[in-house]
């Protein structure tokens, strides 16, 4: 097991290097008229100007240097600073890191609760009325939307009964409570979201897992069905639908920075696109390889547990 | 007649699509008013002369609906047919050579799927600048990365096949095989690929204009209308926001049935996989 998990994390290296690399280029990319446009933002727009934005953004050095020196500074945790407020990008990431991970995990929670509960009973009960009722109200789930679902929530209340929900954000040290009910309506939006495709997965894989002999002898034996559903098959059920949960972390990130637009949460979504529309680059280069390696040490966790549920993986 | 009968839902999705089809080639026909057109009746709601009311600038909602599902399905369609060339060669050449040329190619498609979805077509939009061209080379460049790990994976499937090895056998050049044997022999899993991809794309489409970076007005997008306006009179004119989402949902679930129904005709092994 140890001897997988240390080539898995070693066969990580390339793949880590070259997201460095591609955020490194990015600035290569960046076209010219924007330069000007900084230039005319914030230095004076003459070559003197032009020579401290190249040198802030390390244009003025060649292109294999700067990759080195930005992949160290990963590796000590330095990810350069705003180009505006001077802030370490890393500061600004970690101050912003706490509400959109909240959001995250809350989301995942209601989501598996809901799309797992659901899918279960719509598997027990195949093909009866319920059983369709709950199939098209995922697939209406997954055809709308995040950010149509989360402006519906906002506007209809509005609407009928004359309330909206408040999108002044208070933090947890200013008042737990409001921040509570504040960061509920966005994770469960972003659960319902999440909980459309886990519900279709969960159906599929029970429907295959009821079908087996050991639910067969498990019945025979006289084994409540209740306690048959939730201790044999759903446990049984359960190792793909860990595996989806895994790579919806990527769609769950997309969906934080659309939530934290609609709802307006200062996580890290608003602090990638407030970056992007001040141009504020190595705040959204350190973002985005933040982000890779975030998603890169998921998937590696979903390989590894698998490897120790099912020990043939280990040694193919 | 049989593909109805045994998959309503599919079926529905097929007539969705027709109608978006039909409504982009004739929207010019069809529109009711001129959707760029401003009017002094404005956020009036919906009524028999404005089915969908009218905008803030007096301009009909409905029509602009029509206009945007125009852009929504060349959107679709151009990174669809676009993505999939690159996608087809990439994955194949991974799987057909093997070896380092696999291993460099498939570390370049981890590295670009670590990076989440929309943050990085955000990044290539601000990079490219705002322009409807710039969306579908946006979308075409990361559907392709993603989607040539299935062409890889179904291009080794079919390599294993005898009439591949018989090929060989017989002296077939590489680009023979590839062309002759392996190019139509996944053209099943392209298929399926393409159709179920294609929702996604024209959600990713409305989800960028929603974020303000996808197709720069006024050339009318659902996503766009759902954004700036929509939201800006989201109390005083609410069918402003109502209209384009429910079209824009309407539109991904008729193309989700569809594609799902496709994929259980075409290729049985993928069902239930999404």
């Amino acid at each position: 097991m140890a001897k997988y998990a240390a080539r898995r994390v070693v066969g990580l290296v390339p793949t880590v290097l070259l997201l460095l690399f591609l955020v490194v280029v990015m600035i290569e990319l960046i076209p010219g008229d924007i330069i000007d446009l900084i230039l005319e933002e914030k230095f004076a727009k003459d070559d003197a100007g032009r020579v401290t934005l190249q040198r802030e953004l390390g244009l003025d050095r060649p292109l294999p240097l700067r990759y080195a020196e930005y992949s160290l500074g990963v590796v000590r945790g330095d990810f350069g600073e705003s180009m505006w407020t001077k802030q370490p990008v890393s500061h600004l990431i970690l101050g912003r890191a706490g509400v959109t991970i909240e959001i995250g995990v809350l989301s995942i929670v209601i989501g598996s609760v809901i799309g797992i509960g659901i899918g279960t009973v719509s598997a027990v009960r195949q093909d009866s009325l319920l059983d369709y009722v709950l199939r098209s109200a995922a697939i209406l789930g997954i055809s709308v939307p995040t950010f149509v679902l989360a402006t519906a929530v906002v506007v209809f209340p509005a609407i009928w009964w004359g309330v909206a929900p408040s999108l002044r954000y208070v933090s947890p040290a200013e008042d737990l409570v409001r921040h509570l009910q504040i960061i509920a309506l966005p994770s469960l939006v972003l659960g319902i979201s999440l909980a459309a495709t886990l519900m279709r997965l969960t159906r599929t894989t029970m429907l295959e897992v009821l079908r087996q002999d050991y639910i067969r002898t498990a019945h025979a034996k006289g084994i409540r069905a209740s306690r048959v559903v939730m201790g044999h098959a759903l446990k049984n059920a359960m190792i793909p639908v860990i595996t989806l949960l895994g790579l919806q972390i990527a769609f769950l990130i997309g969906g934080s920075v659309i939530i934290e637009a609609v709802f307006a949460i200062p996580g890290v979504g608003r602090l990638l696109l407030g970056a992007i529309a001040s141009r504020d680059y190595p705040v959204v280069q350190g973002i985005v390889v933040i982000l890779g390696l975030f998603v890169m040490a998921t998937n590696l966790l979903i390989d590894l547990s698998y490897a120790w549920l099912d020990p043939r993986i280990r040694y193919a | 007649m049989e593909f109805t009968r045994r998959k309503p839902l599919g079926a529905f999705g097929g007539v969705v699509m027709v109608v978006l089809v039909l409504m982009a080639i004739f929207a010019d026909v069809v529109v009711p008013f001129d959707p760029m057109a401003h009017s002094p009746d404005v956020l009036r709601g919906p009524s028999a002369q404005h089915v969908a009311g009218t905008d803030q600038f007096g301009r009909d909602v409905m029509s602009r609906i029509i206009l945007g599902g125009r852009t929504s399905l060349y959107v679709g369609l151009a990174v669809t047919v676009l993505s999939l060339i690159p996608a087809i060669a990439l994955g194949m050449a991974s799987a057909f050579f093997g070896g380092w040329v696999d291993y460099a190619l498939q570390r370049l498609v981890d590295t670009v799927q670590s990076i989440p979805y929309l943050i990085m077509l955000i990044a290539t939009m601000v990079v490219l600048g705002p322009s409807l061209t710039n969306v579908v080379v946006a979308l075409a460049f990361r559907r392709a990365i993603t989607e040539s790990r299935v062409m890889r994976g179904a291009t080794m499937s079919i390599m294993n096949q005898t009439y591949v090895e018989a090929a060989r056998a017989i002296g077939s050049t590489d680009t023979r095989i590839m062309v002759r044997h392996l190019v139509p022999n996944i053209m099943p899993t392209v298929i399926v690929i393409a159709s179920i991809g294609f929702g996604g794309v024209i959600l990713a489409e409305a989800s960028l204009s929603f974020l303000g970076y996808g197709v720069p007005p006024p050339t009318p997008s659902w996503g766009g209308m759902l954004a700036a306006d929509g939201r800006a009179y989201m109390y005083a004119a609410p069918w402003m926001l109502i209209a384009p989402a429910t079209a824009l949902a309407l539109v991904v679930f008729g193309v989700n049935m569809f594609g799902d129904a496709l994929r259980d005709v075409l290729d049985p092994r993928m069902r239930g996989t999404s």
